[in-house]
């Protein structure tokens, strides 16, 4: 196959981007999309010239690293996959393909389309956590936990926090993202000590990193590649009532 | 050097509770006093950082990850073994101690693996405690299934996302203790080098990789949690970053490299579809509890499988292995996928594939219940071949998956460097020449939420520390030859990118030292890798600066420390003249080609010492003893 890349080139945080075009002609069906790019970087770095920076390593869909806006979309036109899950046999011989980092004020370029997403992680070290030190446990089977909420409580901790939700929100809200975490320990009866702390603390520390407000359109769920539910955005809504009111 | 193991005295099912009580403390409130660097935050890394904060210990961890929870652990899949026994088959602390030193093939120790079993339990109540979703049957108890070499069902789960769910459990702990301000935590720091200063490990020198500045950092202990190696091959199911350098520097430090011969390769993975795959998908093991392994009876049949009547197919698992059928451990049903291969019954464009078919199960339980199990896998399986695992079966072909060897370690989990700890992976310690599925989350937790919190407190408490911080001309000197190497990279300016010669590499490991191993093809690769080592340092390319983020920087850093390690795999694996687990020489096989070990002469740990460059390292040997298991040739049949 033949493909044009067009590609957003950055070289610090600070500096101007810029999208610049490149032809490849050796692509094979069977590539993944970061195969195109390794191999454009194979011959870049073959002839002395800086390949482009991105973010990859399990390159399965679990780990999160790759975060790339692809023909516009977050994580490209595929529904429920990452970036490095997109194969080219999505697209057609002589298509043009632009690649960009998410785009949020919340997530800095690095460089390239390398960005900079430790912002969930601070939100997740404010209270994304059930607080119990190692040792002393009780049996797991202590509580019997019906399955049903065991699979929904899995559901919402599917999140591999890659950022899509927050790249596809006009307003660049991590809503979902917060509400997925609120919701996977929430609905556990391990959790229900700290449900209120929890959804304040994790909702103040999303305000304090400047991401938008929710205004529950909904492309966060769309585009996000674990296809993590909006209803999980309800029960936060829930949780923070119940959290003001009691 | 003498390896003193330090396995306590006494009976097998005591000896951990004894050590525990005979061990040294430090005081909570002398615990601030010590300041422990975590490098790495996979599951052994996150839950040994956040069980030290919990304890009062002041810590630092990093990782190169944007994040913790990047970490290669996230991807596992099919699940974690404890013996608790909810499904009343018979399970026991025992029985997954017997299963493990058998799947090891008789080259662990049996006082490791035996505390290995017993913590398992805590394992599973700790992480359920966090929250952690493990997948529950309708009764709302825990559910489990099998694995291969075991014959009860003890494997815990989260769907096809174990590593998961267990590691956003560490992450989680790990956060709280980010959030509490007991530990700092550094994302994107690659740790380069192991500073010794007086024989103890007193500190790391990492990379900054958004500036490239080089960093010292000084400490009381080191903890190394950083990985296996088997991206040595270039092609594995690991995720791309993963590499050796933390503990190969550790090594040239003088920490012992054990067994770097032992690799596993795993039977059920995407098959190579072309020379630009960029790495390899694995298909859990958990699938074999329910997909049926065969390839047709005629050579190259290409007829669609669909169509290939069941007189015509060969199901070569159940018919040579009665017992443990398609659940056969993963170097014998590897070996056996690659003889049919090479006999050339293999399927698939390349003939390179088996096939792993579920439609017996399908047919019986129905199409839903397979995807509630495995949903996450069938549908990985088709974004990456473009075919549908429900109704054609998967084409699957053996992977490197895994590394049993690593640093070598004491039963407190140290290395020949006093205050340098090895956990997880990176270590060599319980999986003998084999692993078996599910046991590797196991350890790693084990490892870091049980284990370490109690050594490392007799270290600290056994030793005297002399007030050591980053003037000290050891990080200096250590910072220095960091730069200049990282200079010379940049200014080869060769012709051949970095990922061109790990490919070549990569090619040589697997030819020479992959599945099937001679001591021919080892001189090869002996003669092979340093020629390749010389091209690189001739002909590389590493375009870029050096203070900014230079990813093939990174990647050139990596692989200098790969071929060196490849060197080791092969003279490890020419030296060990048997076949053990996943070592497999072809000149020692039993008549129906099974591994044939030689008890006599190499029931030991071979630690190899690093002696100077240029110089060969030295073996020194760790014998194994068994006390309560007797050797025997493994039989699956
Ligand atoms: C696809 C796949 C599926 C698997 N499924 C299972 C399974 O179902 N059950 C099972 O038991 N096992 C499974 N395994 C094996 C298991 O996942 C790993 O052995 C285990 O997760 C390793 O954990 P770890 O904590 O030792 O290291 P890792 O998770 O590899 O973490 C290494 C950490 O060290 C850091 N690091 C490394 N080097 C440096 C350095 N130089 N400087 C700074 N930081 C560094 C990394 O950033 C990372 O944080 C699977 C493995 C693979 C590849
Ligand atoms: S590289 Fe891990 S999710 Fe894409």
């Amino acid at each position: 196959m033949h493909i044009t890349l067009r590609i957003w080139r950055q070289t610090n945080p600070a500096g101007p981007g810029r999208l610049v075009t490149y032809e490849l002609s050796d692509v094979t069906e069977d590539m993944s999309l970061l195969e195109v790019l390794d191999l454009l970087n194979l011959q870049l770095a073959r002839n002395g010239e800086e390949p482009i920076a991105f973010d990859s390593d399990c390159r399965e869909g679990i780990c999160g690293s790759c975060g790339l806006q692809i023909n516009g979309r977050p994580h490209g036109p595929l529904k429920g996959v990452a970036s490095c899950q997109i194969h080219m046999r999505t697209f057609k011989e002589n298509d043009t393909i632009t690649i960009e980092p998410f785009r949020a004020k919340a997530f800095p370029v690095v460089k390239d389309l390398v960005i900079d997403r430790t912002a969930f992680d601070r939100i997740i070290q404010a209270g994304g956590f059930i607080s119990v030190n190692t040792g002393g446990a009780p049996d797991a089977n202590a509580i019997p936990i019906p399955k049903n909420t065991v699979d929904a409580a899995f559901e919402a901790a599917a999140c591999i926090s890659c950022g899509a939700c927050v790249a596809a929100c006009k307003n660049a809200s991590a809503m979902l993202f917060v509400a997925a975490k609120v919701a996977h320990l929430g609905r556990l009866p391990q959790g229900e000590v700290e449900r209120k702390e929890r959804c304040l603390s994790m909702v103040a520390q999303m305000d304090a990193e400047k991401f938008g407000a929710c205004s529950n359109t909904y492309a966060c769920e769309a585009e996000c590649p674990k296809e993590i539910s909006v209803d999980n955005i309800a029960f936060l809504n829930r949780e923070l009532l119940r959290a003001k009111v009691f | 050097m003498e390896l003193n193991s330090r396995i306590p005295a006494g009976p097998l099912v005591e000896k951990w509770d004894s050590h525990r009580f005979n061990l040294k403390l430090v005081n909570p409130a002398n615990r601030r006093k010590y300041h422990i660097v975590v490098v790495g935050t996979g599951l052994a890394g996150a839950s040994a950082a956040a069980t030290l904060a919990e304890l009062g210990y002041r810590v630092t961890s990093l990782c190169y990850h944007e994040s913790p929870r990047r970490a290669h652990s996230i991807a596992a899949q099919g699940g974690i073994n404890a013996p608790k026994n909810y499904a009343n088959d018979g399970d026991s602390i025992y029985r997954l101690f017997y299963d493990t030193i058998k799947g090891g093939d008789y080259r662990s120790r049996e006082a490791n693996v035996y505390r290995l079993a017993q913590v398992s339990n805590n394992i599973i109540d700790q992480c359920v405690a966090q929250g952690v979703p493990l997948a529950r049957d309708y009764g709302g108890l825990l559910d489990t299934r099998s694995f291969g070499g075991a014959q009860v069902s003890r494997t815990f789960y989260a769907q096809g996302q174990t590593g998961q769910q267990l590691l956003l459990g560490a992450y989680q702990a790990l956060s709280r203790q980010i959030g509490m301000g007991n530990i700092v935590f550094y994302p994107r720091r690659e740790m380069l080098d192991l500073v010794v200063i007086d024989g103890q490990a007193r500190g790391i020198v990492v990379r900054n990789m958004i500036n490239g500045q080089i960093e010292s950092i000084a400490c009381d202990a080191v903890i190394l949690a950083t990985g296996g190696y088997a991206n040595v091959f270039f092609l594995s199911t690991n995720a791309r970053m993963s590499n050796a350098t933390a503990i190969w520097r550790a090594y040239k430090r003088g920490a012992c490299f054990a067994n770097p011969c032992f690799t596993q390769i795993h039977p059920t993975c995407i098959p190579v579809s072309s020379e630009h795959q960029s790495k390899l998908t694995l298909m859990s093991e958990s699938l074999r509890n329910d997909g049926r392994i065969w390839v047709p009876m005629i050579k190259g049949d290409k007829r669609d499988p669909n169509l290939i009547p069941e007189v015509e197919r060969d199901y070569y698992l159940e018919r040579i292995y009665p017992s443990f059928g398609n659940l056969s451990p993963r170097d014998v049903s590897s070996r056996r996928a690659k003889e049919v291969c090479d006999a050339g019954f293999g399927v698939g464009p390349t003939g390179k594939a088996v096939y792993l078919d579920f439609r017996d199960t399908i047919q019986r339980n129905g199409r839903e219940w397979i995807k509630e199990k495995y949903g996450n896998l069938f549908d990985m399986y088709r974004q990456i071949t473009g075919e549908n695992a429900y109704e054609t079966p998967m084409r699957i072909y053996p992977a490197l998956h895994y590394t049993m060897g690593g640093l070598w370690v004491d039963y407190n989990l140290m290395s020949t460097i006093p205050g340098l700890f090895v956990l997880g992976e990176a270590n060599f310690s319980d999986h003998g020449a084999n692993r078996l599925g599910a046991s590797a989350l196991m350890q790693g937790l084990a490892d870091g939420y049980f284990i370490i919190s109690y050594t490392i407190g007799d270290y600290f408490a056994s030793n005297k520390f002399h007030k050591v911080d980053t003037s000290h001309e050891a990080f200096r000197t250590a910072e220095k030859e960091l730069k200049s190497t990282i200079d010379r990279l940049l200014g080869i300016r060769g012709k051949r990118a970095v990922d061109d010669i790990h490919k070549d590499l990569g090619h040589i490991m697997w030819e020479y030292c992959g599945m099937a191993r001679n001591a021919a093809g080892l001189k090869k690769a002996l003669e092979a890798i340093p020629s390749l080592e010389e091209e690189f340092w001739r002909n590389v390319s590493v375009p870029g600066r050096t203070d900014d983020l230079n990813q093939e920087l990174e990647k050139a850093q990596r692989l200098i420390d790969f071929l060196e390690l490849g060197k080791l795999i092969a003279e490890d694996a020419l030296h060990r003249e048997e076949s053990c687990g996943g070592h497999f020489r072809e000149e020692h096989e039993t008549e129906d080609n099974e591994a044939k070990r030689d008890d006599e002469n190499f029931s030991y740990v071979a630690a190899w010492e690093y002696r100077g460059p240029g110089n060969p390292p030295k073996l020194n040997k760790e014998s194994l003893n068994f006390e309560y298991l007797k050797p025997s040739q493994r039989s699956y049949k």
